[in-house]
């Protein structure tokens, strides 16, 4: 705790609002002002009900949306301003996505799978490989590099779907609901695999989940209610028991 | 970089529906082995007749006498055509004779090489013993050969003496010297032959055996045995055998390397003319081989282009065949495009993604194509009795122009991929 003075902010949201418009007259604001800091190697939890806003928020910070009002700096990049491909080099280098239903690609082997981020950054062949198979490694997958995705179980597509957000060695890993499809046993085996990256890495871990439980994990947990962040408190650090 | 990703990625994802991509490919595989088939037997034919009429000489241009244009009528159904209300039976005195042939060597001799007369006497048959040979005798000026390789295979070809004194020489075919000889080149020279025709009998001493060439036009349907050959017998012996006085109804000008054969055709034609202002029954006319085969091989091209063109038609079906399979292609695969461009993919890499493997799809199309193609050709063309010339061009072309395809009807769905809203396609159930 000593270093803290030297932590940097890897997400700083500033007074987000994000409206739709579905059709001219009806807006429709999602999100009323967000303010939210993320420090490098931190471990925060979003929770909320369905309709408070996490997914909007998550889209943000994901930087796959862009929000209508306020500022978000990523990394100490300017996403409000990023154009469609800067975006996508954001999210390619920055973001580490792990999904609930995991959005493996079809017919492509695990290693593949991984090997995809690295593929879009423009990383070589032999380094991209060498990587892929370290990360699927550290997942503990190393024996089903080769598998195709209707070839895995729920948990182990998800270890590879943590393999594959870790390739370019993103600032943040953003998990929605990362075990949200997966039975108690191999949720733990997720959630461990969180933990121990943010340990053992100090990766910066964004986990949005409906689960207070879950929550309870994390070092903080900032609660969402109708666009609104209604709290923000430490988590008990308590390990949930499926 | 991303080239071999994406034709690897285009080939698993065919794999995935293999009977799927059969079906969108067979539109292009049906357009590229028509489009194929019909080039190669097009150009089969095209090069077998040019090559035939090549072998007859080219460059030579016939004159020939024709009777006289008198009017022009127009038929009942439109087309023009002269009328000949006066005929008369060709005298001696209407043939191209030997002062006009002279005057014009003399008048033209920069621009021609010589002028090949011929004197056919009537077809008739060699007999020795059980054996026979079928022939045309047929005499010959020395420029004849100027214009018709004859490949000696023993003995000699006819000389000037031969010419000048009008000789009983001949010179025959070696399928003559199979059927009367056993083949025996060396031993027919010096023979004597007896030809039987309408006329009666006449005799000969083999000179020279010479090559027999068969026509590529004239498909023979006679057996190796009865085959009719040509027995060619100096030019004066032939016409003191018919008794002629020496004139011609045709005759072949055999034009130099340089000379325009057009240009040559109207001088022709005026020069002999002018011997027949007041001929009332006859004139002559002019015409080349190369003027015929140049007019013959522009109107196969022109046919074998519109039935090209015809069956490139389906090429455009197949076309919008593949357009169609991409869309629901990328209607299926929302999610996977939603999570590549989660993972950074930009829209560029997501387009490339999409035609490249529309690409792939009409390429391999091409390529099934071509090979029914060239196999249908091959078949075609040796049913229709012609060797099959495949050519690369319009390989290649089928092949560029299957890939254009792709990329034509693949840009609007790729475009379509590469636009979607990431957050949409991740959702898209």
């Amino acid at each position: 705790m000593g270093q803290e003075s030297e932590k940097k902010t890897v997400i700083d949201l500033h007074g987000i609002i994000k409206r739709f418009y579905i059709g001219e007259p009806n807006e429709l604001e999602i999100l009323h002002g967000i303010d939210l800091n993320v420090q490098e190697g931190e471990f925060v939890s979003v929770v909320g009900a369905s309709g408070s806003g996490k997914s909007t928020l998550m889209n943000i910070i994901g930087a796959l949306d862009r929000p209508t009002e306020g500022s978000y700096y990523l990394d100490g990049l300017d996403i409000t301003k990023a154009k469609d491909n800067e975006l996508s080099r954001i999210r390619n280098h920055k973001i580490g996505f792990v999904f609930q239903t995991y959005n493996l690609v079809a017919r492509t082997s695990a290693l593949k799978n991984v090997e995809l981020p690295m593929l879009y950054a423009g990383v070589g062949k032999s380094e991209r490989t060498k990587r892929a198979k370290y990360l699927l490694k550290m997942v503990g997958m190393e024996e089903r590099m080769q598998h195709t995705p209707d070839e895995l179980s729920g948990g182990q597509k998800q270890r590879v779907a943590i393999a594959r957000a870790m390739a370019n060695d993103p600032a943040i890993i953003l998990a929605d609901e990362p075990t949200g499809a997966l039975d108690s046993k191999t949720g733990r085996l997720v959630m461990d695999i969180f933990h121990q990256l943010n340990k053992e890495q100090r990766k910066t871990i964004v986990l949005i989940t409906h689960s207070n439980e879950l929550a309870e994990e994390t070092e903080r947990i900032v609660t969402l209610k109708d666009g609104q962040i209604i709290s923000e408190r430490e988590g008990s650090g308590e390990r949930a028991v499926f | 970089m991303l080239f071999f990703e994406n034709i690897s990625m285009a080939l698993s994802s065919l794999m995935a529906n293999k009977m799927r991509a059969l079906l969108t490919m067979l539109g292009i595989i049906i357009g590229i082995t028509s489009v194929i088939a019909i080039m190669t037997v097009g150009n089969s034919l095209e090069s077998t007749i040019t090559s035939s009429m090549q072998s007859m000489g080219a460059s030579d241009i016939t004159v020939y006498l024709k009777y006289k244009n008198q009017e022009v009528e127009t038929g009942a159904s439109g087309m023009k055509y002269d009328s000949v209300s006066k005929t008369r039976e060709i005298l001696e005195s209407d043939l191209i004779n030997e002062e006009m042939i002279q005057g014009f060597k003399e008048a033209y001799q920069d621009s021609i090489v010589g002028i090949s007369l011929t004197e056919v006497t009537g077809s008739g048959q060699v007999v020795i013993g059980k054996n026979y040979a079928n022939v045309t005798v047929i005499g010959v000026n020395k420029d004849y050969f100027l214009s018709t390789d004859v490949k000696i295979l023993s003995g000699r070809t006819l000389n000037e003496t031969d010419y000048l004194n009008g000789r009983k020489v001949a010179l025959v075919t070696d399928k003559l010297v199979n059927n009367l000889f056993n083949g025996d080149v060396k031993a027919a020279v010096g023979k004597e032959i007896e030809v039987k025709d309408a006329q009666g009998y006449s005799h000969y001493t083999i000179a020279g055996v010479y090559e027999h060439q068969e026509n590529p036009m004239m498909v023979s349907t006679s057996s190796e045995k009865d085959i009719n050959t040509y027995l060619y017998v100096p030019l004066k012996t032939a016409q003191s055998r018919n008794h002629s006085s020496g004139g011609f109804e045709s005759i072949s000008i055999i034009a130099g390397q340089n000379a325009d054969s057009n240009q040559m055709i109207l001088d022709a034609k005026n020069y002999f003319n002018a011997y027949y202002r007041n001929n009332h029954y006859y004139d002559v006319g002019a015409f080349s081989m190369s003027s015929m085969i140049s007019a013959m091989a522009t109107m196969m091209d022109t046919v074998t282009l519109a039935i090209g063109v015809i069956a490139g038609i389906s090429l455009l079906v197949g076309g919008v065949g593949v357009m169609n399979i991409m869309l629901v292609s990328i209607t299926e695969r929302t999610r996977e495009i939603g999570t590549r461009k989660a993972l950074g993919a930009p829209n560029s890499s997501i387009r490339l993604q999409f035609i490249m493997e529309s690409m792939v799809i009409c390429l391999i199309g091409g390529m099934i194509g071509v090979g029914l193609g060239v196999a249908l050709g091959i078949f075609a063309s040796n049913l229709l009795g012609y060797p099959a010339e495949p050519t690369i061009f319009s390989i290649i072309l089928s092949l560029g122009f299957s890939m254009t395809i792709g990329v034509f009807f693949g840009y609007y769905p790729a475009n379509k991929a590469a636009k979607l809203d990431p957050i949409e396609a991740l959702r898209y159930e």
